[in-house]
């Protein structure tokens, strides 16, 4: 008898979070193993219906870059909440809204407690600034940051704050006292 | 030395570098999963041509996108084209991006306002 009421309840859960979607606009949600392959199913995914829905090119440009960008950050830098040993931990969560000024991509990764510092000062900073100060310190990054070994430049963030215009939203959440959750929200206008 | 031809894949770029008449081209998308891996024969091929180039070099970017782990390794690629020109060789960059796509047409006048090499600059309808 138990089970029926588990299933009650996880249906109506079911419906709760559908009802969620709808209300938040979201139109894709996922959570769990975040790969290249998943990165690449997802980024054509995406392509496909905003060119159903007839966005202008050079949104689903757009759209498509911070997904890209967004996707990789998880596959190279999410850690396990437990096991540090693990590396190949790639999971987090993804989600895609949209209304009619903006999209939305958020991601949502388990990173260690003591890159939360750097990452603030990092997003803050680059929330800070102007267009032109933007390019600058791409092309400063560009010209002197290295690839780290997972092969990321450093580039990421800034680049989706001037591609977009818009700042980037985030929030750590403490899992643990070695761990924190990373949410992270870029905004891409319909219309720049 | 061999010429350089690496097939379009759906995340990483078509290559076509020809040693005999100095026509380098690189198109498609770069995003691959590993930048390092995937450009390191780029840029070992580029530094060999470089000793015993073609009279005339042009290398053509007609690039529709690339992610900001590629763009460092795109630098790399022009930076080895400056040290060419440098060393008194004829190198000339083509950056073709599609007429739609300001942020294409962005990247290229970025590149060629941090090497010293010839940079054209041309939309086109994809």
């Amino acid at each position: 008898m138990s089970d029926v009421k588990l299933n009650k309840g996880f249906l109506d859960f079911v419906y709760d979070f559908y009802k969620g979607m709808k209300e938040h606009e979201i139109t894709l949600a996922y959570e769990g193993e975040i790969n290249h392959q998943i990165m690449k199913t997802f980024t054509s995914l995406a392509e496909g219906n905003m060119s159903k829905n007839d966005e202008s090119e050079m949104l689903q440009k757009k759209v498509y870059h911070v997904m890209v960008e967004c996707l990789q950050n998880i596959s190279k830098h999410a850690v396990h909440p437990e096991d540090e040993t693990d590396l190949e931990y790639n999971r987090g969560i993804f989600l895609i809204s949209r209304n009619n000024k903006v999209y939305n991509v958020t991601t949502g990764n388990v990173i260690k407690k003591e890159r939360t510092s750097y990452l603030t000062e990092l997003l803050d900073h680059v929330n800070s600034l102007n267009k032109e100060e933007l390019n600058v310190l791409y092309k400063k990054q560009l010209r002197e940051g290295h690839l780290s070994e997972k092969g990321g430049a450093g580039l990421g963030f800034i680049d989706i704050r001037r591609k977009t215009g818009e700042e980037l939203l985030f929030k750590f959440l403490p899992l643990s006292d070695t761990h924190a959750f990373f949410l992270l929200t870029s905004t891409i206008p319909r219309n720049f | 030395m061999d010429n350089l031809i690496l097939d379009e894949m759906d995340d990483s770029p078509k290559v076509k570098f020809s040693h005999e008449n100095g026509k380098l081209e690189m198109s498609g998308k770069s995003l691959p999963e590993d930048v390092s891996t995937f450009y390191q024969p780029i840029l070992d091929w580029l530094t060999e041509y470089s000793e015993a180039p073609a009279g005339e070099t042009e290398f053509t970017f007609k690039l529709t996108y690339f992610n900001t782990a590629s763009s460092k390794l795109i630098l790399d690629i022009l930076s080895i084209l400056e040290k060419m020109k440098d060393d008194g060789k004829k190198v000339a960059v083509k950056w073709y991006y599609p007429e739609y796509d300001e942020d294409m047409r962005d990247a290229g006048q970025e590149y060629s306002e941090m090497v010293d090499v010839p940079f054209e600059h041309f939309s086109y309808n994809p």
